[in-house]
């Protein structure tokens, strides 16, 4: 069954890439659940974490340390503590001192900001991309013969992720800080009336949001040992589409429609050739938006005078 | 709000930390490929030294902010600009006659200046023409449009394909390119139109991006990465301004007994430019007095009410969006004949920023500080070239300081309006 064995080959590609797509896709969709505002420097943000990554990377390995499990560890902690401070420094700047005013305003700070970090990168890492090699080379085939395989980072991946979401679920669900972030999302002026402080949570979001992204960040990076500072753009996009694919402001919405839009382009990419594949999560954007904008979980939003 | 208040100490330190996590590790390291290794290094002293500075500056900032914001008050104030000349100034009828006074400059200038000068001036222009569009999408009618670029590329590529395949001149190209962008801008607006201000933006920069990719990859029609060269430039009734003419027509010098001056062809462009700049002054002029521009700008202030006075805003937004993209077609078509050449790369997405940030920064909705923006941010970069290298960096830092300290741009302009007074 070469036909079959080739379609299923795809789907793995797809859910490994989709759900990378999926965690940064959280980002925009809990920063949207609250504030109702799209956080478009979220991509640079990625960008950035991948870049620490890649630092924390090269440096521990310049002084001599080569086990692969301390330094992913060594990546994922360094590039999530300074998107975090990224997260929240954007937060800070481009968000908190433009509440409440004319929804365009806060957009186009937020682009702003956008441009400034992508530039920034740009000058002090120079525009060449840079690469590191496979830490995780070899893979296990699921068909003998290796007509489908699985390779060990796409495992990693999977683990990764479903451990970052479960974790995010619980912490949403269960942790009183996620409950006073419910509460937010749900009413904020109602929530900071029975003392939570909504500006905290706000920032919160903001945090978890780039945490996350950064996840995502060390997996792509260390899949595809490749990173330059225009990465940011593309990612930031295509997960915004994942997040409105599964209903912007539901995270089991984001989650989902990251794997969707990863399969989508993987099948995409085989049927229309490698160069369409992102113009396949466009139009995926634009038809989703056209038929059913509140996506697949999604509430219908009710606009308030 | 609920503000726990921490001790001034506490937040100072985190502050000047986070200033630290943010900085150093992504200017204060800098990844360079060895051979096959990547190694990370040091940056230099004087931008490890700056971080620190910064981080100092912002710890001592936040320990005495209470302090030095009462300082600052009873400081002795600079003269403010009197209310009464701001409002001079931004009254329609003083920013028209001011923009009367730059037609005259504009017409006079290319008989003055050198070549140079002229060729600058006709950059500047296309960015004007580029922000007067915009401004009518993001300015009037509120639509965060980030793939406006895509419009400015329709219009290049119709004046290009049109001439390289059918060897269709210029001013036939004009109008059809003109109307080729606002197809485009009708038949992307339609679906996306409907849809809240942000949807519209990430939708609009997808749209910016998945014109450059076709333009990149259906290289049998576009000539892909390499782009289309040696596209016509534009003649004058016939005249070309060229040394020698092309068959079956004349040239501009002979026509006229003068003798050849290639300076002639660099004002002949110029004045082009400028003819578009009026035209899409007069146009806009007279559409935001026209019912469709009153609805534009209610719309950006309140979609409901207008719905609630039985304004179809789907109908508006789509005129708006159609109208600004015409526009950029206007502009692609010159620019593609200006240069002769042209590639998927001079359509980016920074474009797209460069002409929000002249509209952001201008003033939405004013045109002279449309114009004056477009002047201010295509001339910086020309003249100092240490400025290039910052440019976007620049540009993204004024539009978030902008929104922050003045979100009405530097020059907006009155509405017609009437106040209650109370």
């Amino acid at each position: 069954m070469p036909e079959l064995n080739h379609y299923l080959q795809l789907l793995i590609d797809g859910l490994s890439v989709g759900s990378t797509y999926a965690l940064i896709a959280i980002g925009y969709t809990m920063v949207y659940g609250i504030i109702g505002m799209i956080n478009f420097a979220h991509g640079e943000v990625y960008m950035i974490g991948s870049y620490i990554a890649f630092i924390a990377i090269a440096g521990l390995a310049m002084l001599g340390i080569d086990s692969v499990a301390l330094l992913t560890i060594a990546a994922f902690v360094a590039s999530m503590i300074v998107t975090s401070a990224y997260g929240y420094s954007i937060e800070r700047v481009a968000y908190r001192p433009l509440r409440g005013g004319n929804r365009l305003i806060p957009l186009i700070s937020a682009i702003g900001m956008s441009i400034v970090l992508q530039n920034m990168v740009l000058l002090a890492q120079d525009s060449r991309g840079k690469s590191i090699p496979d830490p995780l080379p070899g893979k296990f085939d699921l068909v003998a013969g290796g007509a489908v395989s699985i390779s060990y980072m796409q495992v990693f991946i999977f683990v990764i992720t479903f451990v970052a979401m479960i974790g995010l679920t619980l912490f949403i669900a269960r942790s009183r800080l996620g409950r006073a972030c419910r509460a937010t999302a749900e009413d904020l002026k109602m929530a900071n009336l029975l003392g939570i402080n909504t500006n905290n949570i706000i920032a919160l979001t903001f945090v978890i949001g780039a945490a996350l992204a950064a996840v995502a960040a060390v997996l792509i990076s260390m899949r595809y040992g490749f990173i330059n500072p225009n990465l940011g753009f593309l990612a930031g996009i295509k997960a915004f589409t994942a997040a409105v694919l599964g209903g912007i402001g539901s995270i089991p919405g984001a989650m989902l429609g990251g794997l969707v839009l990863g399969v989508a382009e993987a099948f995409g990419a085989d049927v229309f050739g490698d160069q369409y594949k992102d113009v396949v999560a466009f139009t995926l954007l634009v038809l989703l938006l056209l038929f059913r904008p509140t996506g697949i979980l999604g509430r219908p939003e009710v606009e308030k005078v | 709000m609920s503000q726990t208040t921490h001790s001034p100490l506490k937040t100072a330190f985190f502050s000047a930390l986070l200033v630290l996590a943010v900085a150093y590790p992504v200017l204060g390291l800098k990844l360079t490929t060895v051979g096959i290794k990547l190694q990370v290094h040091g940056a230099s002293p004087t931008t490890l030294w700056a971080i620190a500075a910064c981080a100092v500056a912002m710890f001592f900032w936040q320990l005495f902010r209470d302090r030095l914001a009462r300082a600052w008050q009873s400081a002795p104030r600079l003269p403010k600009i009197p209310a009464r000349v701001s409002n001079t100034l931004t009254l329609p009828s003083t920013q028209r006659r001011v923009i009367m006074v730059l037609i005259v400059i504009a017409l006079a200038w290319p008989f003055f200046g050198s070549r140079g000068a002229v060729d600058i001036a006709t950059l500047v222009l296309i960015y004007v023409l580029l922000g007067l569009g915009l401004n009518i999408v993001v300015g009037l009618a509120g639509l965060l449009d980030l793939g406006y670029v895509g419009f400015y590329a329709v219009g290049a590529y119709s004046y290009a394909l049109l001439s390289h395949y059918y060897g269709l001149g210029f001013w036939t190209c004009l109008p059809i390119a003109g109307l080729m962008a606002a197809l485009f801008g009708f038949v992307l607006g339609f679906p996306v139109l409907r849809l809240r201000g942000d949807y519209l933006a990430i939708v609009t920069l997808g749209f910016g991006e998945i014109i450059r990719i076709l333009l990149r990859n259906m290289t049998e029609l576009t000539g892909g990465p390499n782009g289309i060269s040696n596209i016509d430039k534009p003649s004058l009734f016939g005249l070309s301004f060229d040394r020698v003419a092309p068959e079956g027509m004349q040239t501009f010098h002979e026509f006229f007994g003068l003798s050849y001056q290639s300076i002639n062809k660099v004002i002949f462009l110029y004045l082009i430019a400028l003819l578009l700049v009026l035209f899409a002054l007069f146009v806009i002029n007279r559409l935001i007095r026209m019912p469709i521009g009153r609805a534009w700008e209610a719309l950006r202030e309140d979609e409901i009410a207008c719905r609630a006075l039985g304004l179809n805003p789907t109908v508006i937004k789509l005129s708006a969006f159609t109208i600004g993209a015409s526009f950029a077609g206007f502009a692609g078509s010159f620019f593609a004949a200006r240069q002769g050449l042209i590639t998927p790369e001079s359509f980016t997405f920074i474009e797209s920023a460069i002409i929000l940030a002249i509209v952001v920064a201008g003033g939405m909705g004013s045109q002279l500080g449309v114009i004056l923006a477009a002047v201010v941010l295509t001339l910086l970069p020309e003249l100092t070239r240490e400025f290039a290298d910052y440019r976007m960096l620049i540009f993204g830092a004024l539009m978030v300081l902008m929104m922050i300290w003045r979100p009405q741009g530097l020059l907006p302009m009155q509405r017609p309006h009437l106040e209650l007074k109370q």
